[in-house]
């Protein structure tokens, strides 16, 4: 469980130079953008809505390319990087996108095995994994189910474990928490917390300050196309647990069968 | 290239089916376009060989019997003498009315006719003997000598079989690009169908040679579908020809002689086809896949 940071704990995983972006010919939905995100880092990226969070969000997952400025992921400069190269680069983001974007005519199971099976693992190591997370995340009942017949909340589920399943190096959440009740958001955020502190970069839109507030992590804010960032907080993990865990333990879904996020039997297995 | 697996739904694409049947369909054409070309072109092989390396020595007839026998001892002797002459072989008389028999009936009544002398000259294999300097040296000796090399009958024959080759070559070349057609579409409309999905797969970094492999797959099974019933609709139908061609004869058409080499060329067929689809669904995919970012 040590290998996490080749990428480098010092150098940023993400860092944006005067970044541009316009759709066609329209006005420039991001503007100068800059940050860096250091490794190991958990950042909130809040804002309005349409104040470009997706579209940042896109950027860094290498599904639009900016009009201009500098995007370098886990040091490489996407604009010079070949196109072969990109792949290997994406296998190491985890996306939880805002619609979900599951695939309807497969299982959970193979959803969530996509992201395995598209780099080559084993399939006796792609159903291992995958089973050990869908129990995780209380899906364990849901394994054979296609995701048009799951709830929302069970799909952003689904959604999240296929981000995860792969231990990326940064993963980028577009409103994950969207669609679940805030007893299940608080878990979910504790899923993410879980894989920063084995050295996943962390990025969640969102527009729900509270839970910002209440996990207390560096913050960028986008307004009007640009970007400000708040220092992201050093110390991350030592933080809030316990009085969230409190409102899991109280209300979560009946077939989340863990207590706490915190403390998960086996997850140290799959992360 | 191919996947084991498939992650998008292509098996259960309603506009993919149909390719089976028009893949069907071209193969059906090209074999019946195959058969024809490798069956003209058995038959002019065996016309070049059977005719190309004989010449024919005609001798016109005088009033005199032994004058005949004189020019036609002189000719041999000629003959005798020039390069590249493996045999020759005067015609009997006998031979030669039974030649003229269709035309002018029994032996017997025709026996006092003046007939040309004939002489049979088989070249060696390879030799590029002049037809024309031959007979100017024969008349010399001979007046009203003639050497008949064949070439003109053969080379219009021969022009004839190679005109049906290229027709049945563009058929074939037409049915090739009808299946690259096909194919190109279908692939396209399952992207389209299949865009979010290969969207996903993309994004979480798939290969293009992974998409593209599975929609390669699927084209390699439907055109091997496709191309098997084809060849199974053509094989009877070209069994069918040869069986007609037996039984009217060789006058009418020429003999089926269908070897080993091209029955494995016909049966090749469907998977040539079925390898034709696969590699254009592949490079369809990988040139719709580079306009991603």
């Amino acid at each position: 469980m040590s290998n996490e940071n080749t990428t480098g704990a010092n150098g940023p995983v993400v860092r944006f130079e005067h970044v541009g972006l316009r759709y066609g010919l329209g006005p420039e939905v991001l503007q100068d953008v800059g940050f860096t995100l250091p490794a190991g880092s958990f950042n909130f990226l809040v804002g309005e809505s349409g104040a470009g969070k997706s579209s940042l969000l896109k950027l860094c997952y290498l599904a639009l390319k900016p009009s201009r400025g500098l995007i370098s992921l886990f040091g490489s400069d996407i604009a010079i990087t070949p196109r072969r190269e990109l792949p290997p680069l994406r296998r190491k983001i985890g996306v939880v996108f805002q619609e979900f974007r599951l695939l309807d005519h497969m299982s959970t199971f193979d959803n969530v095995a996509l992201p395995l099976r598209v780099a080559g693992t084993k399939e006796a190591d792609v159903e291992k994994h995958v089973i050990e997370l869908l129990s995780w995340v209380g899906l364990k009942d849901h394994l054979r189910a296609r995701p048009p017949t799951l709830s929302g909340g069970q799909q952003q589920r689904v959604s999240i474990a296929r981000a995860v399943i792969a231990r990326p190096k940064l993963l980028l959440a577009d409103e994950p928490t969207g669609n679940v009740d805030d007893a299940m958001a608080i878990r979910l955020m504790h899923l993410f917390e879980e894989l920063n502190r084995l050295g996943t970069t962390v990025v969640i839109a969102t527009h729900n300050m509270s839970l910002v507030e209440r996990l207390g992590h560096g913050v960028l804010h986008i307004e009007n196309g640009k970007v400000r960032a708040a220092p992201p907080s050093a110390n991350r993990a030592a933080d809030s647990p316990a009085p969230v865990d409190g409102a899991a333990r109280g209300d979560g879904p009946g077939e989340v069968t863990h207590a706490g996020l915190g403390e998960p039997p086996g997850i140290e297995n799959f992360l | 290239m191919l996947s084991r697996r498939s992650d998008l739904p292509l098996d259960s694409d309603a506009h993919s089916r149909f390719l089976p049947w028009l893949i069907a369909f071209m193969v059906f054409l090209a074999v019946l376009a195959m058969a024809a070309v490798l069956v003209l072109g058995a038959t002019a092989q065996r016309w070049d060989r059977g005719v190309s390396g004989t010449l024919t020595v005609q001798l016109a007839p005088t009033d005199n019997p032994a004058r005949d026998d004189e020019n036609q001892k002189d000719v041999l002797a000629l003959l005798a003498g020039t390069p590249g002459i493996e045999r020759y072989e005067a015609l009997g008389k006998d031979k030669l009315l039974k030649l003229l028999e269709p035309w002018l009936g029994g032996a017997t009544e025709a026996a006092d006719l003046p007939l040309p002398r004939l002489i049979d000259v088989k070249l060696l294999a390879g030799a590029d003997l002049d037809a024309r300097a031959l007979e100017r040296r024969l008349r010399v000796r001979v007046p009203g000598a003639s050497v008949d090399d064949h070439r003109v009958w053969l080379e219009r024959l021969l022009r004839l079989i190679r005109t049906v080759e290229l027709v049945a070559g563009v058929i074939l070349a037409f049915i090739a690009l009808a299946t690259i057609g096909t194919v190109v579409f279908t692939t396209r409309t399952g992207l389209a169908v299949h865009r979010e999905a290969i969207e996903v797969l993309h994004l979480i970094g798939a290969r293009d040679s992974y998409i593209a492999g599975q929609f390669a797959g699927r084209a390699l099974i439907l055109g091997l579908k496709g191309g098997l019933i084809g060849l199974a609709l053509g094989v009877p139908a070209l069994a069918g020809i040869g069986y007609l061609a037996t039984t009217l004869g060789t006058a009418v058409l020429p003999q089926l002689s269908i070897g080993v080499l091209h029955w494995l060329a016909v049966i090749a067929l469907p998977f040539a086809v079925a390898g034709l689809a696969m590699a254009t669904a592949r490079l369809t995919v990988l040139r719709t896949l580079a306009g991603l970012p």
